[in-house]
This record gives structure tokens, sequence and C-alpha cells, in this order.
């Protein structure tokens, strides 16, 4: 049986990556420019993206289950390992929100979610906003709180069932009840995560722009969940690769993994022009406003994040041999993680800092210690456990795989 | 002796794969394979050539593409330029993006239907045509090959083979 090692330099890195972060954060708290707005924004940026990552792997691995797919079995550790990480990235989350109902309660304007501000609401106030109180009845802390904890704590719950039993079943011959008990884990997480994850995304996303709505959001936000989540399989499931191990992983299962890449982005190009296209086409003041403040101030990121997160998947994911090609799947993998980034950095920072994009040390820092920590939690998990299942019932098609 | 083609029906797809593979190992050629369902890797075993209809596909949606873009920015820039909800409407490109749905949908239709009727027209099934199906048990859980024979000794070859791998039935049918 096959087991990952987490090399002492691989450790290492990640701690060294995560001590930047720190030092960053430090950084942050300490400066005048960056504490308070920008401090928490960027945390939450991170925290977003790699939550992202986490459940999006966690949703695939859930749809192989209910779908019975036999040709995923393969690569099911890999998903199992990045979704390790959903507990630390909802916590992230958890803590901004704290940060911003703290923050809100003491009337401060200096907060990640500005609705939370407590004179917002107060008739005369100088920041009273008379639309947000025909939202609170949905939108005010204590129901998001109550969300927040429900719904991302039996999201954790769900999927850390789902692994702890397919490891389990590795250590028992008599593993088919698992599997089926899975199965239904897995169907009712997916059903669950459907609903639930668009009351998250238009919580702790799209509520940064207070008064703007959509209500293709949440799909839109689904699709770039499935889309990271996928991504980080495939270069995940490269690296380990790269370590001599899983061999059973063919090109077959690359390219059906890059046809998820492709379908996926191609899904997630339509869903965003499309909620672009009705603003754009019905033109009204107060929904326009979250696409003139994307464009007039974050112009460079918002059209270049498009134009590749659209195109470069879908002129050269395109054909048979770029999807059993490893570099190419590296190659576009590696870039679409990167402008899927900018895009979560233009659902964040106009809406939190306003006019004036920041971008510096502050910024780098984070991303790189977050980096660190998903790396270092992620492979500390997928080392901890065979590389490839023992017992599945699906494995034998699954090594057997052919497109 | 003329041509003569042998026709070997087997009703298990293993075996049809592994009768195809013999003949191929023994150097001859397999005319055509009738069986029920796509039997996977079969395309392969017998030679066929990577389809060319992704290629057609792209032709026709770029000719969807055009005649929609044409017929719109004519229609809406050039003829009539109407005005809606006060968008600028006298160029193509302060309008492209209200048309992206369209453009989309006449891409997708004309690639689709281009696509089903080229591959119709290409195995000549429409209307009228009668059957080049030699065995209607085909249509149902058997699977036959054919095979050309030139001589006695390539005759006697092939019906060996056929009958070594488990056909079911082997006929001679005489060109």
């Amino acid at each position: 049986m096959s087991q990952y090692t987490l090399s002492s330099k691989t450790r290492n890195t990640t701690f060294v990556l995560m001590g930047i972060g720190v030092l960053a954060l430090a950084y942050g708290a300490m400066n005048h420019d960056v504490s308070g707005t920008r401090f928490w924004a960027n945390i939450l940026l991170e925290g977003l993206f790699f939550t992202f990552i986490a459940v999006g792997a966690a949703f695939f691995m859930a749809l192989q289950y209910v779908a019975q797919a036999g040709w995923s079995v393969v690569i099911k550790r890999i998903c199992e390992a990045l979704s390790t990480f959903l507990p630390y990235g909802i916590a992230t989350i958890f803590i901004v929100i704290i940060a911003s109902v703290i923050g809100g309660h003491n009337d401060s304007a200096d907060i990640v979610y500005k609705w939370m501000q407590k004179s917002i609401t107060v008739p005369g106030s100088p920041a009273y906003d008379e639309m947000l109180v025909k939202r609170s009845p949905y939108l005010n802390v204590p129901f998001l709180l109550i969300r927040t904890i429900i719904c991302a704590g039996l999201w954790i719950y769900m999927v850390r069932l789902l692994r702890k039993r397919s490891i389990e079943s590795d250590l028992t011959s008599d593993f088919l009840p698992l599997h089926y008990k899975n199965i239904k884990t897995a169907g009712v997480f997916i059903v669950f995560f459907g609903i639930t994850e668009q009351m998250m995304a238009w919580d702790w996303v799209m509520s940064i722009d207070y008064d703007w709505h959509s209500t293709l959001f949440g799909w839109y936000l689904f699709d770039d969940m499935w889309l990271t989540g996928v991504i980080a399989t495939v270069l995940l499931t490269l690296h380990v690769r790269s370590k001599g191990l899983l061999k059973e992983v063919n090109q077959n299962h690359m390219h059906n993994l890059g046809l998820w890449m492709f379908s996926l982005s191609v899904l997630w190009g339509y869903l965003w022009f499309f909620q672009f296209m009705f603003y754009w086409y019905t033109n009204i003041p107060d929904e326009v406003v979250y696409f003139q403040a994307r464009i007039d101030h974050y112009r460079w990121a918002f059209w270049v994040m498009f134009c590749i997160n659209l195109l470069v998947p879908l002129i050269i994911m395109m054909t048979r041999d770029t999807k059993r090609n490893n570099k190419y799947l590296i190659g576009v993998g590696c870039l679409l993680l990167i402008t899927h980034w900018m895009d979560a950095y233009i659902w964040v920072m106009p809406g939190t800092l306003g006019v004036t994009p920041s971008f510096g040390f502050y910024e780098i820092g984070v991303l790189l210690g977050f980096i660190g920590l998903f790396l270092n939690i992620v492979l500390t998990n997928l080392s901890r456990v065979p590389v490839l299942v023992k017992n599945h019932p699906y494995l034998e098609e699954s090594i057997h795989h052919h497109l | 002796m003329s041509k003569v083609f042998v026709h070997a029906l087997y009703d298990d797809d293993d075996k049809l794969r592994a009768g195809a593979i013999e003949v191929k190992a023994l150097g001859y050629a397999i005319k055509e394979v009738f069986s029920p369902f796509p039997v996977h890797g079969l395309d392969k075993i017998i030679g066929l050539k990577r389809t060319r209809i992704s290629i057609c596909c792209f032709i026709y949606g770029v000719t969807g593409f055009s005649l929609a873009l044409w017929m719109i920015s004519y229609m809406l820039v050039y003829d009539w330029p109407i005005d809606i909800g006060g968008k600028p409407n006298y160029t193509i490109y302060h309008n492209l993006p209200s048309w992206i749905p369209i453009l989309f949908e006449s891409t997708v239709f004309c690639s689709a239907h281009g696509m089903a009727l080229t591959f119709l027209l290409r195995c000549w099934l429409f209307p009228g045509v009668s059957p080049k199906n030699p065995d209607p048990r085909t249509t149902d859980d058997h699977f036959l090959m054919v095979t050309t024979a030139y001589n006695e000794e390539e005759l006697s070859n092939l019906m060996k083979v056929a009958n070594a791998t488990g056909a079911v039935e082997v006929k001679k049918v005489i060109a």
C-alpha cells in the first residue's frame, strides 16, 4: 500500500509561507494604512477562496458517490484530502464575521460587512440606509450567525463523515454497508449544499455590497467552487503522481478531469456573462452600481479575469490532446486558479475598500500565508492515509477506465 | 473464384472483439461490423479513422454565428435601428452584449442540426432507403462481422477464425 510522505522540505516550505502570512498580519495590524477594513477584507478573501476549493472538492466527491461513477475512485483520496481544509476555511470566514459584528456593535464603519454597522438602520443617523431596513428581516446579525453556524456546521459534519467512512472501509472486508451509507450521506449533502450554498453566497459574499442583489449570484459562486475544487484535484493528483505514487491514475482519468475543467469554465463564463448582461441591459441605477464600481475602479482585474477565465479554457482545453497532456493541465490549471483568485478579489474589495484598489505587501503576504496553511493541512492529511482506496466496489472499474 | 463475403454472427460483444482482433492479426481487412450498440474499443481494433464530424461541427458553428450576426446587424443597425432602453444602437460594437444569446443559440442550432444531417447523409439514412443491414438480429442482441475473401484459401482461413472465436453462425455470401 503506497502512502504519500510529506517531505521535510515541503513541510518547511509551507511553514515559511505561513510565517510570511503571520508577518503580513502583524504588519497589517500595526500599520494604519492597513488595519481596519483592508486587514479583515484580505483575510475574508483568502478564507472564501480556499473554503471554496475545499467545499468544491467535497461536492465533486459527493457527486461521484451519488452518480455511482466508476472512473473517479482512484482520485477519491485526493478530493478527500482537499476537503479537510473546510473547517479551517469556515473558521477564517467566521472570525471575519465576528470581527464585523463586534465592529458594527461599536458603530464603526471600518468593517467588512458594512450593513452590520449599528446606526445604519437608525432613521436620522448619517449612515441610515432605508433599503437595508426593508431587507433586515433576512439580513440581520443573529439570523446570519444562526444560518452560518447551522449550514457550515452541517457541511463540515457531512464532509468529515464521508471521509471517515471511506478510511474505515479500508480496514474492514465488510465495506459495502459503509459505501451505501456514504451514498446516502452524499445525496443528503448534495441537496443540502445546493440550497444552503445559495444562502451562504448571499451572506458571505453578496452582502458585502448590501444594496445590490442578484438571483444568479449563488449559481455563479457554486460553479466557482466546483471549478476551483476540480482544478485543485487535478494539480494535487499530478503532484502525487510526480512522486511515483498513484500509478493507477492514467491519462484517461486526467482526460475526464480536463473535461470537467473545460465544461465548468464554460458554465462559469455563461453565468458570469448573463449576470452582467441582465444588469447592463436593464440599466437600473441602483443595480448597475455594482458593475460600475468594478468597471470604473477595478477595470484591469475585471476584464482580464473574465477574458482569461472564459477564453483560455475554451480555446486551449477544447481538443482531446490538450486534456490528455499534463503540461497543458498544469499550465491552464495554475492560470485559472490565479484568475479565479482575481475574481474573488473583485467580489470582496470594491464593496469594502471602495474606489481605491490596494495591492501590496500585505495582500501578497496574506495570500502566501494561506497557501502555506492550505498546503500544510491538505498534504498532512493526505499523508496520513494510503493515496489509493483499498476497498471500493468500483475500484477495478476505475483502474481499467478507458476513454 | 470471385469475391466472397464471410458473415460471422456473434452473440457476445467480447467474442466479437476477440474475433476481430484475430482477423486483423492474420492480416485481413474487416469490411463492416453491425452491432446493436457501440462496442467499446472496436473502432480502434478494426482500424476506423478518427471521425471528422467535429471539423464539420466547427464549420457549421461558424456559419451559424456569421448568419446570425449578419441577420441581426442588418435588422437592428442598418435597416431599422430601434431604441431599446436608451442603449446606443448605431454600431455593432455597442449592441453586441445583447446579441450574445442570439449568436450563441444560432451557433448551437446550426452546428447541432448540421452535424445530425451530415451524419444521416454520410450513413445514407433517410426515408425510402432500403436497409443495408444483412441480418435483422443485429438490431437486437447479435453482432455481425463482414470480411472479404478473394480466394479459396482466404475463405477457409476466415471461416476457421470465425468458428474458432465462437461465432454462432458463419455464412459465405456471394458478392
